[in-house]
């Protein structure tokens, strides 16, 4: 049982950018997310596979505070940033939201123009900045630039959904945050999009740490250093991807992998 | 069943129509008997032609309208309808200009929206946005009680509390008034428009507020920059809807805003609508027939195409929304 | 947290969220408000009016006689002739719409013709109503004619009331009677319409309730302000609760205007009944699905 008073870490000698201690989410009287303590590496990408409704998203979702947006969740545990706790009285959300940008499931650009999609985090968070170079570098991250350097000015729904979702990506880099949450970013894309995604978060994890929720195990094995592996809102196993696809420690961990529930 | 029994064993459709011993015959017959699809027929029909009363209403209210208009319009150019600035045909001189009917009119409608949609628009964000379910459970009652309450309330109200209101504030204002009018419609439509722009509000999925929220900002911000931009197209059919609405308001016009056909901007004098002069022709002892009598069809017509237009612009508006959404 | 190229000032956010979210506090505390003063101000001045004689009183001109009794009595007529002649109308056309219309221009005609004609005002129904009913039908000035224009005002609302209380009854339990052989109409008729039926008066009281409070279409027909006696017949002439309120309201005297609130107190008890009748059915309804 990996639950409990062990922090789980993994990438020994790394920067540590997140860590949960005893980490639990409720919805109403159910218990969602059970005393996770784990801690994510800078620089890496550590990926959450799972059953659907494991609690994986969740999860992820502690890290940046949406589940405050849901009125029946309840959060009890730390997450650690930068030596402060996030969930602390006197933390912001809505500064904890720039800080740790978010790409959702299915693409959500605004209904305005591709431009005024990347320029929105840039306008509410004061950016000082030349408004337009910082457009284009995050597309020019997000892999997108080229495609759409000649209509900036047109609408963002548009785009393809693999371009709507790499738009996304862009958007949140724009606002510069630290680490990036994927919630299973390819789900709703097509196997050609979601390579170029895949491909992109290789790039990305020179700058950035990312955490991204997959029920897709290769897609985990592809892009992922670590990979932890949550059954019934509980953290079953944490460690090196390869090992953990390869040689995994726990028996539901391998009758998973194995495609044996799920 | 004793229905089926019979279409089952009596062979009188016309699949089995056989005089022979009812037992010789096919045990099943797949045909329909024709009483009974007669009937099925009728039923058909008679819905049908429920559903066909509706068009007649059109078709009636379009016939009346044209046909009693038409008698008008060979008497009184309709040049001089459209364009004339005086309004009298009670009078010994009279005048069949319907512009100042128009002004009075269109000064009730943008009076009342100066109160209706910013109110409306802002508790409809409330609704949408902000409110919890409890408090939710307290505003809506209210705006149904709101929007259930006769117009001809609202007439007795403008006359009792918000005239002498006016009247205190603004001393030397006669007891008709076109603010007293435009305040009551203001107020009666309130909950229209707020019920209409939230549900263009819910109809803003919540992944667009999560990406929103997900890059930093705040409620507010979600709110006015991303939810309601995103819904603007359904606020503006609620808009339009509304102004429709004030433009055929009747009875609390004819009670505070006075009958006084005037080309004014000055919402402080007393005026007259289309639908008050509509009211004030009928309450009195104008014979059948007449021209003066037959202004009333005219300016219903004019009324019920200004309606009609801005009706369909609102819903043109709102299903190029919902394609946006759904 | 500090980072020279994003200045969030969150302190100035917070504040410009928390002064808009009072600016909607106002708005939606103006409706109270408003509803509050409403009830006060015609409360204040008509409830000393209540009292049996002045139910039970025919109109006077002098004020201290007058009562209610006909306008109470021809709205109680103008209600059941309403209902009668729009019920059977308007859930007609909405079982035509949903379980017999094919998709075709002419429904599509229907529907929209029908949205439409919801956003007509009444007074415009009053012209259509003088025009048809009481010349060109020859009902004259009487309570049927009343009715057959409130009845058409108000027939959109329930044809869509009634269309929305069909598309909720699922479609698993048309398919079950299909299933055992019932014809369209029997499964319509003993299937259908029961468990859409709440819906429908729901929607249909709640139209209802708007025809009793609606003033203008009845002064275009003519209904006569000064009745001293009750319909006893469709045919009669008649006076309804809103124009005996428009009467006393117009009237420069006060004491009229104090009759005109304890009219208006009479008329709100009764929508506020109607509302909540509605409601109980609408509650019992939903909790069944």
């Amino acid at each position: 049982m990996a639950s409990g008073d062990t922090v789980h870490q993994v990438g020994e000698g790394l920067d540590t950018a997140l860590e949960t201690r005893a980490l639990s989410v409720f919805y109403g009287a159910a218990q969602a997310v059970k005393e996770i303590s784990l801690t994510i590496p800078r620089n890496r990408v550590v990926a959450f596979i799972g059953p659907s409704g494991c609690g994986k998203s969740t999860f992820l979702r502690c890290f940046n505070r949406m589940n405050d947006l849901i009125p029946v969740a309840r959060i009890e545990g730390d997450v650690m940033f930068q030596g402060a706790n996030l969930y602390a009285p006197d933390v912001d959300a809505v500064e904890v939201r720039r800080r740790i940008g978010m790409v959702f499931q299915k693409p959500n650009p605004f209904p305005k123009s591709i431009y005024d999609n990347i320029a929105f985090g840039l306008k509410v968070n004061g950016f000082q900045g030349d408004m337009a170079e910082q457009v284009e570098r995050s597309l020019r991250s997000a892999a997108l630039w080229d495609e759409v350097k000649d209509r900036l000015q047109e609408s963002a729904l548009g785009l393809s959904g693999g371009q709507q979702q790499r738009l996304c990506i862009a958007r949140a880099l724009a606002v510069e945050p630290e680490i990036l949450l994927m919630d299973e970013p390819a789900s709703a894309l097509d196997p050609i999009a979601t390579g170029k995604i895949e491909d992109l978060i290789g790039d990305l994890k020179k700058d950035y740490t990312i955490v991204i929720v997959t029920h897709n195990m290769q897609q985990a094995a592809r892009v992922s250093d670590y990979t932890a592996f949550l059954y019934l809102g509980e953290l079953i196993e944490y460690g090196d991807t390869e090992r953990l696809f390869t040689n995994p420690t726990e028996e539901r961990t391998e009758q998973y992998i194995t495609g044996r529930f799920g | 069943m004793s229905h089926r029994e019979a279409a089952l064993t009596t062979p009188s459709g016309p699949g089995g129509a056989s005089a022979g011993d009812p037992r010789s015959a096919t045990p099943l017959d797949l045909g329909h008997r024709a009483s009974r699809r007669w009937g099925e027929r009728v039923i058909a029909l008679v819905l049908f032609g429920c559903g066909l009363i509706s068009v007649l209403t059109t078709v009636g209210i379009v016939v009346v309208l044209v046909t009693e208009s038409a008698g008008f319009f060979r008497e009184v150019p309709i040049a001089e309808f459209l364009t004339g600035t005086r309004w009298s045909p009670m009078y010994s001189e009279q005048h069949f200009g319907i512009l100042p009917l128009l002004n009075g009119t269109l000064l009730i409608a943008a009076g009342s929206m100066l109160i209706a949609l910013p109110v409306g628009l802002t508790s409809a964000i409330y609704l949408s946005e902000y409110a919890s379910p409890k408090v939710r459970g307290i505003i809506k009652p209210v705006l149904e009680v709101l929007a259930g309450i006769p117009t001809v309330v609202y007439g007795y109200f403008a006359l009792t509390f918000v005239t002498p209101f006016i009247r205190m504030v603004f001393p030397g204002t006669g007891i008709f008034n076109a603010a007293s009018g435009a305040i009551v419609v203001g107020i009666m439509i309130i909950p229209m428009v707020a019920s209409l722009s939230e549900d263009a509000l819910n109809a803003v999925p919540l992944s667009l507020r999560e990406a929103a929220y997900g890059l930093g900002a705040t409620k507010f911000e979600v709110s006015t920059r991303v939810v309601v931009p995103a819904a603007l197209s359904g606020i503006v059919a609620s808009f339009i809807l509304a102004i429709s609405r004030a433009i055929g308001e009747t009875m609390a016009v004819t009670l505070a805003a006075g009958a006084t056909p005037r080309m004014t901007l000055n919402l402080l004098e007393s005026i007259q609508t289309m639908t008050a002069y509509i009211v004030q022709v009928s309450l009195g002892e104008t014979p059948h027939g007449t021209l003066e009598y037959k202004t009333i069809f005219a300016v219903g017509l004019v009324l019920f195409l200004i309606t009609l237009a801005m009706n369909l612009l609102s819903q043109r508006i709102t299903r190029r929304f919902r394609e946006e959404y759904e | 947290m500090n980072d020279a190229r994003f200045l969030p000032k969150q302190a100035k956010r917070k504040r410009a969220g928390a002064i808009f979210q009072a600016v909607c506090l106002v708005s939606i505390g103006f409706s109270i408000a408003v509803l509050a003063i409403l009830i006060v101000d015609v409360s204040r001045d008509g409830l000393r009016w209540l009292s049996w004689d002045f139910l039970s009183r025919y109109p006077s001109r002098i004020p201290a006689r007058a009562g209610i009794k006909s306008a109470i009595l021809g709205s109680l007529w103008m209600m059941a002739l309403t209902a009668g002649i729009s019920f059977p109308l308007g859930v007609g056309a909405a079982i035509y719409l949903e379980e017999y219309a094919p998709r075709n221009w002419f429904t599509r005609l229907l529907q929209t013709n029908i949205s439409n004609l919801a956003g007509v005002p009444s007074i415009v129904y009053g012209i259509l109503g003088l025009a048809i009913f009481v010349r060109f039908f020859g009902f004259g000035r009487s309570v049927l004619a009343g009715a057959a224009t409130l009845a058409l005002l108000i027939l959109p609302v329930v044809i869509i009331a009634s269309q929305e209380a069909l598309k909720a009854v699922p479609n698993s339990l048309r398919e079950a009677s299909y299933g055992v052989g019932a014809t369209k109409w029997q499964t319509i008729r003993y299937q259908v319409l029961p468990v859409a039926l709440p819906g429908i008066l729901t929607g249909t009281i709640l139209s209802l309730s708007r025809a009793i409070g609606e003033t203008a279409p009845l002064i275009m027909i003519g209904a006569l302000t000064f009745i001293a006696f009750a319909p006893t017949s469709p045919m009669d002439p008649f006076t309804v609760l809103p124009i005996q309120i428009f009467n006393w309201t117009a009237k420069p005297q006060a004491d009229f205007h104090d009759l005109a609130a304890g009219a208006i107190i009479v008329l709100l008890v009764v929508l506020l009944v109607m509302n909540a009748a509605a409601i109980v059915l609408r509650n019992r309804y939903q909790k069944r699905f």
